[in-house]
C-alpha cells in the first residue's frame, strides 16, 4: 500500500477518480464541477468595482471557494502526509528536448530553473508565471470555463460548446509549446 | 449594440453565459455544509498531485506527444463523467436534498474559440490549469502563487472589458 501511494498513480486509476467528481458534486448539492469560476468569485468578493460581471451574490457560490481551498490543502496533504513520489519519469525524448532547451534540472513537479524562488527575478521566469497566469484567468473566463468546467464537466454532459472550447485549449497549448515556448526558454 | 448588451446583462444572464454557477441549489445551507466541498477538494487535490497532472513536465510531455498519460487521464475522467451523468439522468436520481439534478445547457459563442485559445497558451507556459495552480501552491511550489494572483487579475480584466470583446 505504501509502495503504491509513493508511486505516481497510473492514468487509469486517477482519471476515473477525477471523473467521479462530476456525479459526486451533482449528487451532494446539485453543483456543476468547475474550478475557474472561483477566480471570478474572488474578484466579486474582493474588487467588484461596480462591474456588472462581478455584481452578483458570490456568497451563494462559496461552496466553490471551499472546494478550491480544499484542492490547495490536498496539495499540502499529498506532500506532507503521503509518502513522497519516487521520481517523475517522463518520456526520454521529451526529456532530452527540454534539456537542450535549457531545462537541465528535471526533478520535482515544476522545474526549479523556471519556478524556483532563487530564479524568480529573471525576465523569462516572471514572464512565464505572470503572463501565463494572466492568460489562464483571462482565457478561461472568456471561454466560460477551464479544463474543469469545459473538458471534464462540459464533455461529461455532452455539450458541443465545451468540445469546441477543449479543442481550442489544445490548439493553444500546441501553439505555445512548439511555436512560442522555444523562444521564451532561450531568453 | 452596447445598450442592448447592457439591457440583457442581468444577473442571471451573466451567470448563464458562464453557465458554471447557474446550477446553484435553491436551498439555504448552513455554513458547515461547505466543509463537504472542502473535503471533495482535498481528495481532488491529492489525485491531481499523485497523478502528476500538476507537473509542468507532464504537460510538456502531453503537448509534445511524448506519452499517453495525460490523454488517458483526461479521456478516462470524461468517460467516467459521461457514464455517471447518463446514469443519473436515466434513473432520475435526485441530489441529497431531494432536488432534481439540473444541468445548464451551454450556448456557443466565439469566446469559446478565442478565450479557449488564450487559455491554452497559458496552460502550456505555466504547465498548469486552475485546479493545479491551487494544488501546486499547497504542494510547496509557492512561486505559483504569483501565477494564481495573475490569473485573478486576468479574470478581472476580462470582466472589466468583456462588453468590448467579440462574443
Amino acid at each position: 500500500m505504501i509502495e503504491f501511494l509513493s508511486q505516481p498513480w497510473p492514468w487509469y486509476i486517477s482519471g476515473p477518480l477525477i471523473g467521479i467528481m462530476v456525479p459526486a458534486l451533482l449528487l451532494v448539492g446539485n453543483k456543476a464541477f468547475g474550478i475557474s469560476s472561483s477566480l471570478r468569485h474572488i474578484c466579486a468578493a474582493c474588487l467588484p468595482a461596480n462591474i456588472p460581471f462581478f455584481k452578483y451574490d458570490w456568497k451563494k457560490e462559496r461552496w466553490n471557494l471551499f472546494f478550491v481551498m480544499g484542492i490547495l490543502l490536498g496539495g499540502v496533504v499529498s506532500v506532507a502526509l503521503l509518502p513522497p513520489v519516487v521520481h517523475l519519469q517522463i518520456d526520454p525524448k521529451v526529456a532530452a528536448d527540454l534539456y537542450v532547451q535549457g531545462i537541465t534540472n528535471q526533478e520535482g513537479l515544476v522545474p526549479e530553473q523556471l519556478f524556483g524562488w532563487q530564479h524568480l527575478f529573471s525576465l523569462r521566469n516572471l514572464l512565464m508565471l505572470v503572463g501565463g497566469g494572466f492568460m489562464i484567468g483571462f482565457g478561461s473566463r472568456y471561454a466560460g470555463g477551464c479544463t474543469g468546467g469545459h473538458a471534464i464537466f462540459g464533455l461529461s454532459t455532452l455539450q458541443l460548446p465545451s468540445l469546441i472550447a477543449t479543442c481550442c485549449f489544445m490548439i493553444g497549448g500546441f501553439a505555445m509549446t512548439h511555436l512560442v515556448l522555444p523562444y521564451i526558454l532561450s531568453l | 449594440m452596447m445598450t442592448e448588451f447592457k439591457e440583457t446583462n442581468m444577473d442571471f444572464e451573466i451567470r448563464s453565459m458562464d453557465s458554471i454557477c447557474v446550477n446553484e441549489s435553491r436551498r439555504e445551507h448552513k455554513w458547515y455544509g461547505a466543509i463537504v466541498y472542502m473535503l471533495f477538494g482535498i481528495f481532488f487535490g491529492i489525485v491531481l498531485v499523485k497523478s502528476e497532472a500538476v507537473s509542468w513536465f507532464r504537460i510538456q510531455e502531453m503537448f509534445r506527444l511524448g506519452s499517453f498519460h495525460m490523454y488517458g487521464l483526461i479521456g478516462s475522467a470524461v468517460l467516467t463523467g459521461i457514464v455517471s451523468v447518463w446514469l443519473i439522468r436515466k434513473c432520475g436520481i435526485r441530489s441529497a436534498d431531494g432536488e432534481e439534478i439540473r444541468i445548464q445547457k451551454r450556448s456557443f459563442n466565439r469566446g469559446q474559440i478565442i478565450g479557449g485559445f488564450i487559455f491554452g497558451l497559458g496552460w502550456a507556459v505555466t504547465g498548469a490549469c486552475p485546479g493545479p495552480l491551487f494544488a501546486l501552491i499547497g504542494s510547496g511550489a509557492t512561486t505559483i502563487l504569483l501565477a494564481l494572483l495573475s490569473a485573478v487579475a486576468g479574470t478581472w480584466v476580462y470582466g472589466r472589458w468583456r462588453e468590448r470583446l467579440p462574443h
